[in-house]
Formats: structure tokens, sequence, C-alpha cells
């Protein structure tokens, strides 16, 4: 029911993953290929509607990645028709990044 | 199409985010003049929370008026623009199965008052919190909960117009017995302080249990058919990160602000989880029973959600505050291998009493069953279907005469057993001024015994039902002052939505079969 890709064996032993989790549509799709794009060592997972994306210790999202990937300008705002849930710390949220870690 | 990249520079000049959200909520504010700050924010002290700054408070979404607007125009209209294809295109015809929609009474009975409640208190504390930061963000929320019952009763009203159970839900959440789980829960927060509120709602329930909460209703949606349901629940989890920030911002606040603060904030964690946990008894059985098409168990979406990410990400994070994991956590743990399979076991038996209908698991449903839980299914949970399948054949389905004993504090009825032993009903009892109390847990007996003048005057379905306050003593009585009409309640097969459903896939059937086939339609 599930299928999960892991795109690099991350190898990091003790840090703890962080997450967002996506709606799956055409609209999102190049946002997820932003995310995979910037975060090496992220793993995907797709369930009915959503997409998972986890990654160790820090996830981030950048704007001119997808705004490369969309073809016309996206402001960091828009990230929240995107995002469903996450898990970590909302880090920053700025005018060129959206930056998902633990504090501590 | 997609449109050519835009020249940068010609980007209008404006404020960066940071900027405008300090102007937002600093700039803004104001100090008052003619009464003190303690008048103007007079419920910030006595829950013993000490605050010395509340500039500390920074939201990371930083958002603004104008962006919150925009964004959130947007997403009402692509809801409505799904709503409308739904409904024009016969969209509820495309549903797995009829009895998918039990989950979805369940949501509009037990949930959507839950959102209405929510926009009021958040309303409160965008008045109360003396930092225009918090206030803001309360503001967001409230306005974000009012928009999702909205959209929920709207989502939700066009299978009203075709299926029972969704006529009468706001009576039924003030009246029904298992509608007082979310209703005690609510009405537990609402009547704390600001600060205890804002770690119930904002911290446990939208924060360490939000996606167990909705995540698996959105994909259960996805998965049988359910567009509208799927569309509105991803509209409204847009706020909930949002949400889940203002939760976690705020518990960080508060364990920066003052190191007094950690004893009472780890105080209410403990009793907040297991509340909020008590709650999620009602998602678990619509996972493993209700989803014609199974997303995932309970158990696997317990592990991910809960386990995974919250005792092995956020609480390793809170760690540092000297924040420990709840109270009672390894007996949740300890229940994921039961909980789903006890509580529908129950509402199976008491459906002809519910604004929802119950069915049987079939044999195919009981092998999904065994494989999500190898150690228990098998072992404790089959024999019993095993046993009402030939009840059934026989014509005697099985409901529970009688009324179930509910526990004072999470008001489900006393069915949970005794931690890691599946065979042993828990029942716990306390004293309080001459009185006993019943409770279904080691969880639920701590929160009664921490605040027994509370929970003393919980108002229990059954007890008032007996107390004769429920419109008569006979169940057809009760049920009537419940508002439940015909083809509300009781057994899934045979039912007006089965027959109904199974009348219009035979139509379709009927409609596309070749002349010597229309026999086999339904």
């Amino acid at each position: 029911m599930q299928e999960q890709t892991t795109a690099d064996d991350p190898q990091t032993k003790g840090v703890r993953d962080v997450g967002v989790v996506i709606q799956e549509s055409e609209n999102n799709r190049p946002v997820i290929e932003a995310i995979e794009a910037d975060n090496p060592g992220c793993s995907v997972m797709h369930s009915p509607g959503l997409v998972r994306i986890t990654a160790p210790g820090r996830i981030v999202i950048t704007q001119e990645t997808v705004e490369e990937k969309l073809g016309r300008e996206w402001e960091t705002h828009e990230f929240q028709m995107a995002i469903v849930s996450y898990f970590g710390n909302i880090q920053e949220w700025d005018d060129d990044e959206i930056v998902i870690a633990w504090d501590h | 199409m997609t449109l050519a990249p835009e020249n940068k520079t010609k980007k209008a000049k404006k404020l960066s985010m940071k900027a405008r959200y300090e102007a937002l909520t600093r700039g803004l504010d104001w100090e008052p003049s003619y009464v003190e700050k303690d008048e103007m924010f007079p419920h910030l002290d006595y829950e013993g929370i000490k605050i010395h700054d509340w500039a500390a408070w920074e939201d990371p979404f930083r958002l603004t008026i104008d962006a919150y607007c925009k964004y959130q125009a947007e997403k009402d209209k692509r809801l409505y623009a799904v709503l409308d294809g739904f409904a024009q295109g016969q969209g509820h015809l495309g549903l797995t199965d009829a009895s998918y929609l039990n989950a979805m009474k369940i949501f509009i009975q037990g949930v959507t008052p839950l959102e209405y409640g929510a926009h009021r208190h958040f309303a409160y504390l965008a008045r109360h919190f003396a930092g225009p930061g918090p206030r803001f963000a309360a503001l967001c929320q409230s306005i974000d909960e009012i928009r999702h019952m909205q959209t929920e009763i709207h989502t939700l009203s066009n299978y009203n117009k075709y299926y029972s159970g969704f006529h009468n839900w706001p009576e039924e959440y003030d009246r029904v017995w298992y509608l007082s789980v979310p209703k005690s829960f609510f009405e537990d927060a609402l009547s704390c302080g600001p600060f205890e509120f804002l770690i119930a709602v904002g911290f446990s329930f939208e924060y360490l249990l939000t996606n167990l909460l909705f995540v698996p209703f959105m994909s259960g949606s996805s998965f049988n058919g359910d567009l509208p349901t799927m569309t509105f629940g991803f509209s409204a989890q847009s706020d909930e990160s949002r949400h889940m920030t203002l939760g976690l911002e705020a518990i960080k606040f508060l364990l920066e602000q003052d190191e007094a603060n950690v004893p009472i904030v780890q105080g209410w964690i403990d009793k907040w989880f297991w509340r909020s946990y008590r709650v999620t008894a009602l998602v678990a059985q619509m996972l493993d029973y209700m989803l014609p098409r199974k997303v995932m168990s309970w158990k696997e979406s317990f592990e991910l959600y809960f386990e995974e990410q919250m005792l092995g990400g956020l609480f390793e994070d809170l760690a540092f505050y000297g924040i420990t994991p709840p109270r009672h956590v390894e007996d949740a743990i300890k229940e994921k291998e039961i909980l789903s399979h006890q509580v529908y076991w129950t509402l199976y038996q008491f459906s002809f009493a519910a604004a929802f209908t119950t069915s049987a698991p079939s044999d195919e449903h009981m092998d999904w069953l065994s494989q999500a839980y190898p150690d228990t299914f098998d072992t404790h949970y089959r024999p019993l279907w095993e046993k009402e399948k030939k009840n059934i054949e026989a014509g005697g389905r099985h409901f529970a005469p009688g009324l179930p004993q509910l526990c004072q504090v999470c008001q489900v009825p006393m069915l949970f057993t005794e931690p890691g032993d599946a065979t042993t009903f828990a029942q716990r009892e306390s004293e309080f001024e001459g009185e006993i109390y019943h409770t279904c847990s080691n969880g639920c007996q701590w929160i009664f015994e921490r605040e027994p003048e509370k929970y003393r005057q919980a108002w229990l379905p059954v007890h008032q039902i007996y107390q004769g306050n429920c419109g008569g003593p006979t169940v057809p009585e009760v049920l009537e002052w419940y508002g439940l009409q015909d083809g509300d309640a009781g057994e899934y097969i045979g039912s007006r939505d089965h027959r109904n459903w199974q009348a219009w896939q035979g139509e379709a059937a009927a409609d596309t079969a070749t002349p010597d086939e229309t026999k086999a339609g339904a």
C-alpha cells in the first residue's frame, strides 16, 4: 500500500529525522521535486493522496529551486498550500527558504 | 501550461517577511495608559505560569494579514470547486461502499463541534494573551477553526441528501453517549485557564496527536473515493501545520520563560496526552474496521506518527528543558495491539443506540486484521467474530441490551483491559468525599485523582438516562430524545443506506451490462 524510496543511504546514526507531509497533486509535484533536489539523503514515502518526505536532522525548502522546477515565481508563503503536516520545528520561514529541524 | 520566469529585477520592492511580521506584531501594539496591564489581561496569573518577556514569542510562520487572507481564500476556492464538481457528477456513487460513510458520520458528529469550540476559545486567547505575537497567532487559529467547521458542514452536507446519520449532529453532540467522549474532552479543555488550554489543545491535541487524528481520515477518504472529504482534509490540515507550530512555539516559550513553569507544563502534558489519546480510540476503530478499503492499521499509524515522530523526535528535543515523555505512555504503547478491536466490538454491540451503523467484518477483512495484528487478532478477537458469524447465520445478530458503565474521566465505556493482559478488564476505583468513582485505566484514574472536584461533575450519559433526564426510561424514548430516525442506527447490512446503495449500484450495473447479464448486477 505504501512505497518508500530512499535516495541515499544516510549513514546518520544518532541524528533524528525530521519530516514534512505534502498533498500529492499536480501543483505540488515541482515542490516535491525541489525538496528532493535540495535534500540529498531524504526518503520519500507515498500513501493515498500524500507524500511524506523525511530526512536526518534537517529539511530545507528553497525558493530558488522551487521557482526553477515550477517555471514561475513562488513565494515561500505559498508552501502553506502544499503542507499537510510536519514533524520537527520550523526554524526558519523566510523569503528565500524554509528550514525544518529539531532545536536540541 | 507554465509561465516563463519573469525578470527578477522587476519585483516590486517590499519589506521582507521578517520586517512585515515585526511591523504587524510589534509596530501595531501599544502600552495601556489609562488602565494597568494586569487589568487589561486579568487571566494570566492564576495558573502559576510566569512570563517575563512576551516579546520573546516568535512565530516562525511570520504570517501577516494580507498573506493569511490571500492563501485562505485560495484554499476555499479550491475546495468549493471540488465540492461543486462532486455534487454535479453524483460523486457519492463512486465511494467504495456506503458503509464507508459511517466514519464520516462520526467525524461530523464528534469532530465538527470541536472545531467550533476551538474557534471560540482561540478568540478568547486572542483577546487575553499579553503579547501581540501569540495574540495574532491565536486570532488566525480562531478564524481557521470556524472555517474548518463551516467547510466540514458544507463538505458532508452533500451526503446528507442521500444517506442517514448526518441530519442531527449538533443535538447529538450534546446528547448521545459516544459523543460525550469528544465533548467532555473539549469542555474539559475549555474550562481550563488560558495556558493550560494552550497545552491541552494547541500542543497535545494539535501537535502530539494531530497526525493520528486527521491524517488517517484523509488518506482513508482518498482511498475510498471520497474526494470532497479528502480535499477538505487537506485544506484544513494546511492550517493545521500552522496550529502545530503555535503549539510547539507555545510550549517552548513557556519552558524558556521560567524554570518554575516546567513542572506545571509537565503535569499538563501528562494529563492532556492521556485525555487526547483516549479520544483517538474512536479513530483507531475507524481505521481498522470502518474503512472498506484499508489504508494502514491503527498499530502501524501509532508507531509511525506517535512512537517514531513524537517519542523518537519531539521528546528528545523537549528533554533539553527537563520535560519527559508523558506519564502512562507505556500503557498506550501496550494498547496499540488491542485498542481498535476492543472499541469496535463495543460499538458493534451498542450501535442500536448510535447515529451510525456497524457490521461484522468479512472473512477477507479478518484476514487483513490477522496480518496487521499477528499477536492478538487470531487469539482474542477472531473467535468472537466467528461466534458472531454463527449468531448471524442463525438470525440472531448480537446487540447488548442494557447500558455500559462509563469511565468518569474519558467517558468511554469501561471496555479496556489491564496493560499487557488482554483478558482482564481494567477497573479503577477512587473515593472522593464519600462517593466511589470508576475509571477505565491508570491514566484516567490519575487524572481523576488530580482534580476530583472537577471530574465528579461529569455529565455521564448513562447516569443521565438512569436519572430520567434523557427522554424516558426505555430505549425508544431515549433514541427519540437523541433525534435518531429510522435508518440511522443498528446493523449496516439491510439498513436503508445499504438497500439504497445496492439499488443505485444495481441500476448502474444494469445500465452497462449486456442483456443476458442483467441479473448478475447487484
